[in-house]
C-alpha cells in the first residue's frame, strides 16, 4: 500500500507505458502486443457473438452452423416470452425485485459498517474486517442446508423474502468490503475540517462524507446488484419449484420446450435478453466497475 | 458482539488533561463505530453465523428414514455416523452395524466429487492465472486500444454464469459449432473427460479476463522509473519481469489466486447446468444439493466437510502467499 501511495503523484492516470515499451530496437514488440490485444478482444467476444447469431437463427436451422447471421428470425424472442413452457418474462421481474431489495438492504446497512471500518479508530477492527471477509468466502452450500430446513418450517420456500434474505450472506460482505476500501481512499481533510468547525462525527458523516461518497456507493450498488442478478445456487434450491418467484438465472437454466426438444436458439434469445442490459450497464460504468472490482482486492 | 467488550474498556478515564481529551474522543469514536457496525454483525450473524452453527449441530443428528416397518422422524443424536458415511463410505446396516456403502449411494460419490472439485480448481486457477498474467502484461504496455479492451474484457465477467453455461452448452452441442469447426464428433457434455474439459474451457473463458483485470490493477501500481533504471543497469526483459514485476505484483496476484481458488472450490452453477454433475463432473456443492432431499442432516455433514476443507485451503494459501488480505484498512490508520 505504501508504494501505491507514494507513487500516486508520479504515475499519471494514462499509460505509464513509454519506458516499458522499448522503442528503439524491438519493432516486433508493438506488433506482438497488438496481436495479443486482438486475441483478447476475440476471446471475450466470439462466444458472445455466437450467442447473438444463434438467438436470431430460425429454430429449423439450429444445427446449420453458418458462422455469420443467416436464416434470421425474431421468433426465438417471441418464444422466450411465451408462457406455455417457461416463465421467463416473469422471472425477469422477479430478478429485478430480488436484486433491488438485496441491493437496498446491503447498502443501507453496509454503508455504516464501511464508514466505521475505514475511518473510525476502535479495537477489534481487524477481527471485524476478517470476519466480514470470511463471511464472503463461505461456500453457499454451507448455509444452504439449515436455511432450507428453517424456511421449510417457516413456509418461506418459494417466497421473495426466502430468496432475498439468504443473498445478504454474500452481498453484505461484498458491500462492506468494497465500501471500506473506497472510503479509505477518500479526501478526509474535508471531514476533519468539518470536525474542527464543530460538527460531531455523525454530522460530518451526513453532511460532508455522504455527498462525497455518493459515486462510490453507486459503484458498489452496481456490483451488489450484479452479484444478486447472477446468483444461482441458493435460488435454484430455495425457489422450490415456484416459477412465479424464480429469478432469471433459474428460469434460463431450466429453459425448455418439453422432453428431448432442443431449444438452443430460443435459450440463446432468452440469454441475450438477460445479458444485453448487463452489457450496457457494464459499458456505461466501465471505469467505475473496474475501480470497484480492484478496490476490494488489490490493496494489499 | 466481539466488538462490545473492547469498546467498553476504552472508556477508562486517565488523569492528565490532554490525555483525557484524546481518550474521550476515542471513546466517542468507539461508541459510534459500535453502533455503525452492530447492524452488519447482527445480520451476518443471522444469515451466515447461525446457519453455519446450525449445520454443524445438525450434522451430528440422524435423518428421517424408513427403517424396517417404522417411519423414523430422525433428529436423534447420531455421533459421527454422518461423517463416517461421507469420509469412509460406511452405511448403516439393518442390524445396527455398518456396511460399506453400495455403489450408487451419494456416499460412494464423495471421493470422486473431492477429486473433481480439486481437479477443476487446480486446472482452472493455473490456466486463468497464467493466461490472465499474459493479458495483463500486454494491456499494461499497450497505448492504443486499451480503452476498448478494458470495456470488452468485462463482458464475460458480467454475463450470469447460468447464461454463460447455456451459451457453452450450445457451443458444445454434439451437432453444434465447435464440433463443426473442429470436424469432430465429440460428446462434449456427456463423456467424462470431454465434459470435464468443457467445464474447464467455459470457466477459463469467463474468469480469465477478470483475473487479468485484477493483475493489471497491480501492474499499474508499479512505478515506471523502476523499469527505466533497471534497463539502464542492463537488465534483460526476463530479469525485469522476474525481479521487478513479479515481486511487486505479488500482493495483487496473491489476492486474485486466493479468491479464485475459493470460488472454484465451491463451484456449482457451471457443472450443475452444463452436465448436471453427470459423468464424473459432480462437485462437492452439487453433491450437497443432491443430498438435500434425501436427508438434510447428512447433507449438513457434507456441507460442513466442504466448508472446513475450503477454510483449510484458504488458511494454507494465505500462509503460502503471506498475503495481507485485510490490508484495506491500512490507509485509514495512516491517514490519522
Amino acid at each position: 500500500m505504501a508504494t501505491t501511495l507514494a507513487d500516486a503523484p508520479e504515475t499519471p492516470r494514462t499509460p505509464d507505458a513509454p519506458p516499458v515499451a522499448p522503442k528503439q530496437k524491438f519493432r516486433w514488440g508493438p506488433v506482438g502486443s497488438g496481436a495479443v490485444l486482438v486475441l483478447i478482444v476475440l476471446w471475450c467476444l466470439i462466444p458472445f457473438y455466437w450467442m447473438v447469431v444463434e438467438s436470431f437463427r430460425d429454430p429449423a436451422f439450429t444445427y446449420d452452423n453458418t458462422p455469420w447471421f443467416a436464416h434470421n428470425t425474431l421468433s426465438n424472442f417471441k418464444y422466450a416470452f411465451n408462457t406455455v413452457n417457461n416463465h421467463f418474462g416473469r422471472s425477469l421481474v422477479s430478478s429485478l425485485i430480488i436484486g433491488t431489495c438485496v441491493t437496498a438492504l446491503a447498502m443501507a446497512i453496509g454503508v455504516f459498517a464501511g464508514y466505521a471500518l475505514a475511518r473510525l479508530a476502535f479495537r477489534g477492527k481487524g477481527i471485524v474486517l476478517a470476519a466480514i471477509l470470511a463471511a464472503s468466502m463461505f461456500p453457499g452450500v454451507a448455509i444452504l442446508t439449515p436455511i432450507f430446513q428453517l424456511f421449510t418450517d417457516f413456509g418461506w420456500l418459494g417466497t421473495y423474502q426466502g430468496l432475498i434474505l439468504p443473498q445478504i450472506s454474500f452481498s453484505l460482505p461484498l458491500a462492506v468490503y468494497t465500501l471500506t476500501s473506497f472510503f479509505a481512499d477518500m479526501p478526509w481533510e474535508l471531514e476533519q475540517a468539518a470536525r474542527v468547525d464543530g460538527a460531531t462525527p455523525g454530522q460530518a458523516f451526513r453532511l460532508v462524507i455522504l455527498p462525497l461518497a455518493a459515486p462510490a456507493m453507486f459503484t458498489v450498488s452496481i456490483l451488489v446488484f450484479l452479484a444478486s442478478w447472477n446468483e444461482y445456487l441458493l435460488s435454484s434450491v430455495l425457489y422450490n419449484g415456484r416459477d412465479d418467484v424464480a429469478p432469471s438465472t433459474v428460469a434460463i437454466a431450466k429453459f425448455t420446450a418439453g422432453p428431448h426438444i432442443p431449444v438452443n436458439t430460443q435459450t440463446m434469445a432468452a440469454g441475450l435478453v438477460v445479458t444485453v442490459p448487463l452489457v450496457i450497464v457494464v459499458l456505461l460504468f466501465q471505469r467505475r466497475i473496474v475501480s470497484g472490482l480492484t478496490a476490494g482486492g488489490v490493496k494489499g | 458482539m466481539t466488538v462490545a467488550g473492547p469498546v467498553e474498556e476504552t472508556t477508562v478515564e486517565p488523569e492528565t488533561a490532554p490525555k483525557l481529551k484524546r481518550s474521550r474522543r476515542t471513546a466517542g469514536e468507539s461508541r459510534l463505530a459500535f453502533f455503525l457496525i452492530t447492524p452488519t454483525i447482527i445480520l451476518l450473524g443471522l444469515v451466515v453465523g447461525y446457519p453455519i452453527v446450525k449445520a454443524i449441530y445438525q450434522s451430528f443428528l440422524t435423518d428421517r428414514n424408513l427403517s424396517g416397518a417404522f417411519f423414523d422422524q430422525g433428529g436423534k443424536w447420531n455421533g459421527i455416523t454422518n461423517y463416517k458415511y461421507w469420509l469412509l463410505q460406511q452405511c448403516p446396516s439393518g442390524n445396527g452395524g455398518t456396511i460399506s456403502c453400495p455403489d450408487g449411494t451419494f456416499g460412494s460419490q464423495f471421493w470422486g466429487a473431492v477429486f473433481f472439485t480439486v481437479f477443476i480448481a487446480v486446472v482452472t486457477v493455473v490456466l486463468e492465472t497464467a493466461i490472465g498474467m499474459g493479458f495483463a502484461l500486454v494491456m499494461n504496455k499497450a497505448f492504443r486500444g486499451r480503452a476498448i479492451v478494458r470495456a470488452v474484457i468485462l463482458i464475460p465477467w458480467a454475463i450470469p454464469t447460468a447464461v454463460t453455461t447455456k451459451l457453452w452448452s450450445v457451443v458444445f452441442d454434439p451437432q453444434g459449432i465447435l464440433n463443426h469447426v473442429l470436424g469432430t464428433q465429440t460428446q462434449w457434455t456427456s463423456a467424462q473427460w470431454p465434459a470435464r474439459f468443457a467445464i474447464v474451457i467455459a470457466d477459463t473463458w469467463k474468469t480469465t479476463p477478470f483475473i487479468a483485470l485484477l493483475i493489471l490493477a497491480g501492474l499499474q501500481g508499479i512505478s515506471a522509473d523502476l523499469y527505466e533504471s533497471a534497463k539502464l543497469d542492463g537488465a534483460t526483459a526476463w530479469q525485469r519481469f522476474t525481479k521487478i514485476t513479479l515481486p511487486l505484483v505479488k500482493p495483487a496476484l496473491a489476492v486474485a489466486v486466493i479468491f479464485r481458488t475459493l470460488d472454484a472450490l465451491r463451484m456449482y452453477d457451471l457443472p450443475a447446468i452444463l452436465t448436471g454433475g453427470a459423468n464424473g463432473t459432480t462437485t462437492l456443492s452439487i453433491l450437497v444439493v443432491r443430498q438435500l432431499n434425501s436427508g438434510i442432516n447428512s447433507a449438513s455433514a457434507l456441507s460442513t466437510i466442504t466448508f472446513i476443507f475450503i477454510f483449510g485451503v484458504s488458511l494454507l494459501l494465505v500462509k503460502a502467499f503471506n498475503a495481507n488480505i485485510v490490508g484495506a484498512q491500512k490507509p485509514a490508520k495512516e491517514a490519522k
